[in-house]
């Protein structure tokens, strides 16, 4: 973004304004996130920073916010620590409950959506596939209905997965899906798919046929074929894909909110309670630790994105 | 034509040569096209075979159960079931009927046994849908009719209350009276109907639904073009750096998008507050007075500050990925042929970043349309978009009709966005980072 | 393929584990400090005695989740903490289960519960724990010429400046608007009964609409106050007090107009533990543990035999009889709740307030 020689000063001028404007907006896009760490260290319970603070007065800084993360819920939070102590933690602290849920319904929805999503992008990346434009339109789909009719439509749904066959003169007697495990681990991983087809389409758009053929050619059967060529070759696509899948059940409240039952209460779930009561900056917190983690997230996506373009023999344009 | 490499058509052409007269053969006798017809049958099938799990997974998990939901939408049976005497009258007789002794009878009969099964709530419920304030006319007639109801019909029920005798309500029953209504979608348009079935406006004071949908679509308007004004220098600038710089700058964007959205709207709130840290810093420079604070939260204000932030990125990433092959040549042509900066970007630079532009404003735009978390919690009551009126019909007045009426307006609009999306890039060139 | 069914069963597995559990109870409550007295006076001491888990659920008000768990036919709670016109009105459609009077302990001088109990708070399908009060409250600090002190003042924005916090229904609003425009206390419902009544309320709401700012869950008010936000607002007199004594925050609460009201134990019809759910009620509405919650929070409790048994917050050394919305002096201003009233008109009167709230 070098300034050609023939600039004028008034080009001058405004390149190096250009260069404060995109320097302010991206103050503007990394501020809030930043802003968020050093206050969950806030010695008080409010939400800004305090004259202690600003002098860097230790005194002004505490760790409390991150303890009461794990004291909210127990049932015995004063008693001495040790095994038991975090034995009370482990079982009983709400946001661990909640660490728990999260994780469950993640892994399970994101091998749901990656193991499907990833057979349907390689038959969707087939030259041959039919209506394959509709189908692709559909499969994205849940990512661009507005979550509140998704949350809707799955609630009525998962009150009673049976309603449907009533529409063709059956009555069946069945469970219910709300409320379980299983419910909210499906609804995710509805939700999940359409990343894990763009990022898995994506790869194989650069994925050279050519490869297969020689593997079949040389005499592979079509599975040692996948497993031992195509596989290789499109996993980090996968991987991210599957990243995208996880990330999006780990962020997400609004099917939560309508379909799960008191086991299945999740970190957005359990957030979304504190921030609306706002009572302690135990939030800013939580928030820190979902910030690290998606900073982790985002090195392990950027590093298998080279790797994927490496191994393509893409180099960076 | 690719399929020249194909090992089939290898054998067929081979095949064929032996007859040069007759049609091509492969090597086992059958027609060319034929064959040719059934293996490309075979690879379709494979294809879709992949394909078909996740489609049925979605058609199970997804579309059902919204359509499902949908259906709510014009099917509401909370009178009709209950009230199947009075139902029954209202089938047999025109519109325009006045109520006779047997459509009091039938009203009567219908209001005991709705009271004794404990279902004259849902009656009353589904009534007050359609003329506000008749729920407790339907509960408190229940609670009279306990013990039955003595003939004369009509006076008896008259004598409980006058409102019974109201021609609306009749109106309005004889509505219920069919479980399948369009009345939903009416009210979804701030439309009713009035005594003799005609459409009118809704009464001023109940007139929410249409000023709601104008403030969704011209704050996702505005989200729309403050992305674009954010998103552009941004893309610009990444796109003309080395790779090297703007790799590293492009995780300064891509990490927002990582980031939980509940973080995101949290962050807001912090900074956005009377106490918070922006107003903090406003107040320090001594720009307003410690009086003066601004309320940047809890209206409209906020949801445009906090939306424009999260969705950033999808406007800039679009943006950047068609900027990247723009051939820089050509503005340099443009220099030299004598164009200053500004015409130069103009005529030739931005034009050719519409491709671009056009992704990243469609989606940033469906994406707005639909938001839900964001503005239920930084909005206010000024900052309140259409998924809130779903959301608070969902769970707090409980009329699913009417939520799944406004669902399906606003679903209409969003698939209309998408097919339009579909068209102009294509779904894709959707891109995730 | 045996992978697929080794992860479907495994998917099904725990779909079904988790209906299986049968040593726990869900409770529905309000959240907050009200949650926290209910865990500490009531769940603790059950899960000590019967060894059940009681897993507390927070919800703005209660009985939203639950009408929504009645309609779609998927009750997910047990136990919900619900006001009593919301008690009455699901009672009479037939959703909740019934209770008998006989079944509840008796006072430890053996009283029976049927007379234990003050009017009202036992229902066909209801047991009310507490009374509690919708009271206004101001931050000290920011009226030094002197401190507002009546309803009317509240919307006074020119003689006491700032925003107002108020709660995003119409239950707790119209009242408040009513008294401020000189209605007596016991006339409320007899001109909210009118149309012309209705109309009077909103338009003294009217007044300080652009002041307001709305909250829904009984611990923002409380937020509202203490981060600057506002610096009057109304809300739980039991959240004021928490925040004035045991965080010290300079708040003072008006006594005028305040809204008194039951909350009450209710088991919808299918609940997933009916029986832990019958214990749980049972329990915590027993004397001692009435008295208890007291010593975590501002709120009456619903037996006379507990009244006695009230003494100190549990800092040790506040007196709690003053702080109580039942206390003699404090009763003489109060709007009293009229739950049939608002069993038969809260729908009308929502639309109404959702209507005039989208409008601006």
């Amino acid at each position: 973004m070098a300034l050609p020689t023939y600039a004028s000063p008034l080009e001058k001028v405004w390149h190096y304004a250009y260069l404060a404007i995109c320097a302010a907006i991206f103050f503007f896009l990394i501020a809030p996130i930043v802003v968020v760490i050093p206050l969950s260290f806030n010695a008080e319970p409010y939400f800004t920073f305090t004259d202690k603070m600003l002098s860097f007065d230790p005194e002004g800084y505490s760790m409390r916010w991150y303890r009461s993360l794990l004291t909210f819920g127990m049932a015995n939070p004063d008693a001495p620590g040790g095994l038991g102590w975090w034995a009370d933690a482990w079982q009983n602290a709400k946001w661990v409950n909640a660490a728990k849920s999260s994780i469950i319904i993640g892994f399970f929805s994101t091998i749901l959506a990656t193991v499907l999503g990833t057979l349907a992008a390689l038959g969707l990346s087939r030259p041959e596939m039919p209506f394959r434009r509709i189908i692709m339109a559909v499969l994205i789909s849940p990512m661009i209905v507005p979550i509140i009719i998704t949350a809707t439509g799955m609630f009525f749904f998962y009150s009673n997965p049976c309603e449907p066959l009533t529409w063709i003169g059956l009555n069946p007697q069945c469970g219910k899906l709300a409320g379980t495990y299983l419910g909210v681990i499906l609804a995710h991983a509805t939700l999940g798919i359409p990343f894990v087809i763009i990022t898995v389409t994506a790869t194989l758009i650069g994925f050279d046929q050519s490869l297969a053929r020689a593997a079949a050619s040389l005499g592979a059967n079509p599975r040692t074929t996948f497993f031992r060529i195509t596989m290789p070759l499109i996993l980090p696509g996968v991987i991210s894909g599957a990243l995208f899948a996880f990330v999006t059940s780990f962020d997400e409240v609004v099917a939560v909110l309508f379909i799960a039952g008191p086991d299945q209460q999740t970190i957005p779930r359990q957030m979304w309670n504190g921030i609306r009561e706002q009572i302690s900056p135990a939030i800013l917190a939580v928030a820190t630790l979902l910030v690290i983690f998606s900073i982790a997230l985002l090195a392990t996506v950027e590093m298998l994105r080279r790797r994927s373009e490496r191994l393509r023999g893409i180099t960076p344009h | 034509m690719s399929n020249a490499l194909d090992p089939h058509a290898a054998i067929v052409t081979e095949a064929g040569g032996l007859d040069p007269g007759g049609p091509l053969r492969t090597a086992d006798g059958q027609p060319l096209t034929r064959a040719l017809a059934r293996s490309s049958r075979r690879a379709r099938r494979r294809a879709f075979l992949l394909v078909l799990p996740l489609l049925l997974f979605v058609l199970l998990t997804f579309l059902l159960p919204i359509g499902q939901m949908l259906q709510r939408s014009v099917k509401n049976d909370g009178f009709s079931a209950n009230m199947p005497q009075l139902s029954a009258w209202f089938h047999e007789h025109p519109r325009g009927t006045e109520p006779d002794d047997a459509a009091w009878a039938a009203l009567a009969a219908d209001l005991t046994a709705a009271a004794e099964a404990r279902s004259i709530g849902l009656v009353g419920t589904r009534v007050n849908y359609d003329m506000p304030g008749t729920r407790s006319l339907f509960t408190s007639a229940g609670r009279k009719a306990r013990g039955g109801i003595e003939p004369p019909y009509r006076e008896a029920i008259l004598a409980m209350d006058e409102k019974w005798g109201d021609p609306k309500l009749w109106s309005v029953m004889r509505e219920a009276s069919s479980a399948y209504t369009s009345n939903f979608y009416l009210a979804a348009l701030d439309r009713t109907r009035d005594d003799d079935g005609n459409i009118t406006m809704a009464p001023e004071q109940q007139q929410i639904y249409v000023k709601l949908f104008q403030r969704t679509f011209w704050l996702s308007l505005i989200i729309t073009f403050t992305t674009f004004l954010l998103g552009f220098p941004i893309a610009h600038l990444l796109a003309t750096l080395p790779m090297r710089k703007s790799n590293l700058l492009m995780i300064l964007v891509l990490l927002p998008f990582w980031t939980s959205l509940l973080v995101r709207t949290t962050a807001w709130m912090v900074l956005l507050q009377q106490q918070g840290v922006v107003n903090d810093i406003l107040v320090w420079l001594g720009l307003i007075g410690n009086d003066q604070r601004l309320q940047m939260i809890f209206n409209q204000t906020g949801t445009i500050i906090a939306m424009t932030h999260i969705l950033l990125p999808f406007m800039i990433l679009p943006l950047y990925s068609v900027m990247r092959t723009i051939n820089p040549s050509y503005v340099r042509a443009a220099r030299s042929l004598g164009a200053t900066s500004w015409t130069a970007f103009r005529r030739i630079y931005f034009p050719q970043t519409l491709p671009g532009l056009g992704a990243g404003a469609l989606l940033v735009f469906i994406l707005a349309v639909g938001y839900y978390i964001t503005p239920a919690l930084v909005g206010g009551s000024s900052g309140q978009l259409i998924s809130n009126l779903i959301a608070m019909h969902m769970t707090q007045t409980l009329n699913w009709s009417m939520a799944a009426a406004l669902a399906a307006l606003l679903l209409g609009g969003v698939l209309l966005l998408y097919w339009v999306y579909d068209r102009l890039v294509g779904i894709d060139n959707l891109k995730l980072g | 393929m045996k992978k697929v069914l080794i992860l479907t069963t495994a998917l099904c597995g725990l779909g079904v584990a988790a209906q299986a559990q049968d040593k726990e109870v869900n409770v529905v409550s309000w959240g907050g400090a009200y949650e926290k007295s209910q865990v500490e006076a009531y769940n603790i001491p059950f899960a000590k005695e019967t060894g059940i888990k009681v897993n507390m659920m927070a919800a703005d008000n209660p009985a939203t989740p639950l009408k929504a768990q009645i309609e779609a036919k998927n009750i997910t709670g047990d136990v919900f903490d619900i006001e009593v016109s919301d008690a009455i009105r699901l009672c009479d459609e037939g959703a909740l289960v019934e209770i008998d009077p006989a079944s509840l302990p008796p006072a430890p001088d053996g009283t029976p519960a049927s007379e234990d109990f003050i009017p009202g708070a036992l229902r066909d399908c209801a047991v009310a724990n507490i009374f509690w009060g919708t009271v206004i409250a101001y931050d000290k600090t920011k009226f030094p010429d002197g401190p507002p002190t009546t309803a009317a003042d509240f919307f006074d924005t020119a003689k006491f400046p700032g925003k107002r916090g108020l709660p995003k229904n119409p239950k707790r609003t119209l009242y408040l608007a009513l008294i401020a425009d000189g209605v007596a206390p016991d006339q409320v419902y007899e001109v909210l009964d009118t149309p012309e009544g209705v109309d009077k309320a909103f338009a003294k709401l009217d007044t300080i609409k652009k002041d307001v700012v709305w909250w829904e869950a009984g611990a923002q008010p409380v937020q509202l106050l203490a981060d600057g936000e506002v610096t009057m607002a109304t809300g739980y007199n039991g959240r004021f007090f928490d925040a004035m004594v045991a965080e010290g925050k300079p708040f003072e609460i008006i006594w005028d107009g305040q809204f008194m009201d039951m909350d009450m134990f209710a088991i919808p019809k299918g609940s997933p533990n009916p029986e832990a759910a019958m214990a749980y009620l049972k329990f915590a509405t027993d004397t001692q543990r009435l008295a208890d919650q007291a010593r975590w929070i501002a709120y009456g409790p619903s037996r006379k035999s507990s009244a006695a048994l009230v003494g100190l917050y549990q800092d040790g050394k506040t007196e709690m009889a003053p702080h109580m919305p039942t206390s003699e002096e404090h009763m003489k201003t109060a709007v009293m709740d009229d739950p049939e009233w608002w069993a038969d008109h809260d729908a009308e009167m929502a639309e109404r307030f959702n209507a005039w709230l989208a409008a601006n």
